[in-house]
């Protein structure tokens, strides 16, 4: 800090209740945070969709084999989406997640086949997994610095970046999957559990709640929340804007590449053609939970449950029979109205 | 004579151009320590350019920035500010979904655990609510984004914010355009209070018995030049309405004004000798 005094201290032991009225949150306090709380909308959508589904096949939806499978098919998203929070937060968007999901996955798989291929062992694993964070990183790196220093729109720049990334991808294989990474990525944590629960979910969860804490409760949270609600507020406070915007498509680029291991492991290989809705489903995800496309809105929690709304809704119409490419007639247009209402919200706040 | 000690804050010549708009045309300024000096002008003189420029969020074409006779660059917010700065900017500059206490602590968050930059969130409540206190502003819930605030309210808490951080020079850009009689009475007290700390206040208003009330000395800027100024107790409020109407002439407002020993000299009569 510089030498600025801060007249604004308070004695240590000034802990009873501030002067000018602090309300303790009271009972009903609490039932209006709850009540005007996106997460609790968000939770609520679910539960309904879920409960439709359940009503329509009474048997089949909502088994414990079909939560863990679903959480399981959700583990990529759910990262991916984690790093999506941290981009949308700031008022922009990353189109290139699915794109970077292959490319990590490839480039991490390349190495794992000219290194023992199945036969790896942890080491292995872990240096591909490297390799694999960092090309994302990396990746996201560039489209950061296209947004807040060339200052290209993010929709275009990872637009981009989606078609660039996928290229990429194909031109490295030839079009070719590739084939089986290391044993311990491939059966211990694409198929092992710890304590009766997948790894998958167990990673995914906890990137999750790591990066939610640190949503919560650090500068480079505050700072996500302030550049999207007012950038020349946070440069004017000295914050530096363009730096931060770097580091979070970077984020979001490496939490595209750990997602692209995930995948990895859960398919037991590449799958060059299997994302290119990815980003359609995160975005959703992360819109329903909560989070406003004009930035300075939204939470990890929220997040954590709008993204196994698109999951929900794609195994609920499986099981119901719907033709398969129905769902993505859904999911899109799940997102106009998720966007819709936020619209709303926001004309809401800005007419009180 | 006063005249001639070292401003602590001095700008020359200053030009900023917004394509065929000559916002700041060779426009000087003087403030010193422990006043107040109120900036006035008509709509689209240059005030707030003028003070972005002195507060590092602006950077001007061309001319110079003096702190205590000694040329400054403010290439950023974050120059101003270690020079002990602080600015009440008239678009107010909050981010309006954090709560009024991220906003008073935004760029200079108090932590829990450094090395990991973890928030201290309740400490910085306390500071919050202590500081808003302290200018007796009335904050329901200094936990409620900022969107949910008043307009009078959000302009309280730009003011506390600067207030509470500022050494030695504070800007205020129309602090008090929205706020009620009593907030801006209180505004106007903690100006005093401020300037009786020492730090020199550099008030925008377009309220003149405000102006005469509260500031030691006026400098008027018309079209980007300052064009008159005036020791507060000697001037009136038809000469600040014609020095910026341009009714009085720089002439005759210098003329006016320096016929008093105590008064200002001629605006245009560039930024004098400063040892
Ligand atoms: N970002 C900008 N882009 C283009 N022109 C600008 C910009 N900011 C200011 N100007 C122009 O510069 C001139 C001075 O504007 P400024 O905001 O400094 O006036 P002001 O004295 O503060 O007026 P007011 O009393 O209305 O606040 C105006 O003509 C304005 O149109
Ligand atoms: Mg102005």
């Amino acid at each position: 800090m510089t030498g600025t005094r801060s007249d604004a201290t308070v004695t240590p032991d000034d802990t009873s209740p501030p002067r000018s009225g602090l309300r303790l949150p009271g009972g009903r306090e609490i039932g209006r945070r709850l009540f005007t709380a996106n997460e609790t909308w968000t939770i609520l959508a679910l539960v309904l969709i879920m409960a439709f589904f359940t009503v329509r096949a009474p048997n089949t939806f909502l088994t414990t084999n079909d939560l863990s499978l679903m959480a399981e098919n959700t583990s990529p998203l759910l990262i991916m989406a984690v790093g999506q929070t941290f981009v949308i937060l700031t008022a922009g968007i990353d189109l290139s997640v699915g794109s970077v999901l292959v490319l990590a996955s490839v480039v991490s798989d390349e190495y794992f086949v000219h290194n023992g291929g199945g036969k790896g062992g942890w080491v292995i694993v872990l240096i591909g997994t490297v390799i694999g964070v960092a090309s994302g990183a990396g990746w996201g790196t560039v489209q950061g610095f296209l947004v807040s220093k060339a200052k290209i729109p993010p929709l275009i720049a990872t637009l981009g970046g989606f078609g660039a990334a996928l290229g990429v991808s194909y031109l490295i294989t030839g079009g070719q999957d590739l084939g089986a990474p290391p044993g311990p990525l491939a059966d211990t944590i694409g198929l092992g559990s710890v304590a009766g629960v997948s790894w998958l979910i167990v990673i995914s969860f906890v990137v999750t709640l790591v990066f939610g804490l640190i949503l919560a409760h650090t500068r480079f949270g505050r700072y996500s929340y302030a550049i999207g609600s007012n950038p020349e507020a946070g440069r004017r406070a000295g914050v530096a804007v363009d730096r931060h915007l770097i580091k979070v498509y970077a984020l979001a680029g490496a939490l595209s590449g750990l997602a692209g291991l995930i995948s990895l492991a859960f398919n037991n290989g590449t799958t060059l053609t299997g994302h290119t809705t990815d980003n359609l489903t995160v975005i959703t995800g992360v819109v329903l939970g909560g989070a406003s496309l004009f930035g300075g809105r939204g939470s990890m929690l929220g997040t954590f449950i709008g993204i196994f709304i698109p999951q929900v809704l794609n195994t609920g119409l499986q099981i119901i029979g719907l033709n398969e490419y129905w769902q993505q007639v859904a999911i899109g247009i799940v997102l106009v109205c998720a966007v819709y209402l936020d619209q709303f919200r926001r004309r809401l706040r800005e007419r009180a | 004579m006063p005249e001639e000690s070292t401003p602590l804050l001095e700008a020359r010549d200053l030009v900023k151009r917004y394509g065929q708009v000559q916002a700041l045309d060779e426009a000087n300024f003087t403030a010193g320590e422990g006043e107040v000096t109120a900036l006035i002008g008509d709509n689209g003189a240059g005030k707030s350019t003028l003070v972005k420029s002195l507060a590092g969020a602006l950077r001007p074409d061309s001319g110079q920035i003096l702190i205590s006779g000694r040329p400054v660059t403010m290439s950023s917010p974050l120059d101003a500010r270690a020079a002990g700065i602080e600015t009440v900017y008239q678009d107010l500059a909050l981010a309006p979904d954090l709560d009024a206490a991220a906003n008073l602590h935004l760029g200079r968050e108090i932590y829990w655990f450094r090395p990991l930059r973890i928030l201290n969130k309740p400490e910085m409540r306390r500071r919050a609510v202590t500081a808003f206190a302290d200018l007796g502003v009335e904050l329901r819930d200094v936990s409620a984004p900022v969107a949910s605030l008043s307009g009078g309210q959000r302009q309280s808490v730009a003011v506390a914010r600067a207030v509470a951080y500022a050494s030695k020079i504070i800007f205020m850009d129309e602090p008090t355009a929205a706020l009620g009689v009593l907030q801006r009475e209180r505004v106007l007290d903690n100006i005093r209070r401020v300037r009786d700390r020492g730090i020199a206040v550099v008030l925008i208003s377009h309220n003149m018995p405000e102006v005469l009330s509260v500031a030691d000395r006026v400098e008027v800027l018309r079209m980007g030049r300052r064009v008159a100024r005036f020791r507060a107790a000697d001037a009136t409020v038809e000469q600040l309405v014609g020095a910026m109407t341009g009714a009085l002439t720089t002439e005759e407002a210098t003329v006016r004004s320096g016929n008093g020993d105590s008064a200002g000299e001629n605006g245009n009569g560039d930024g004098k000798d400063a040892a």
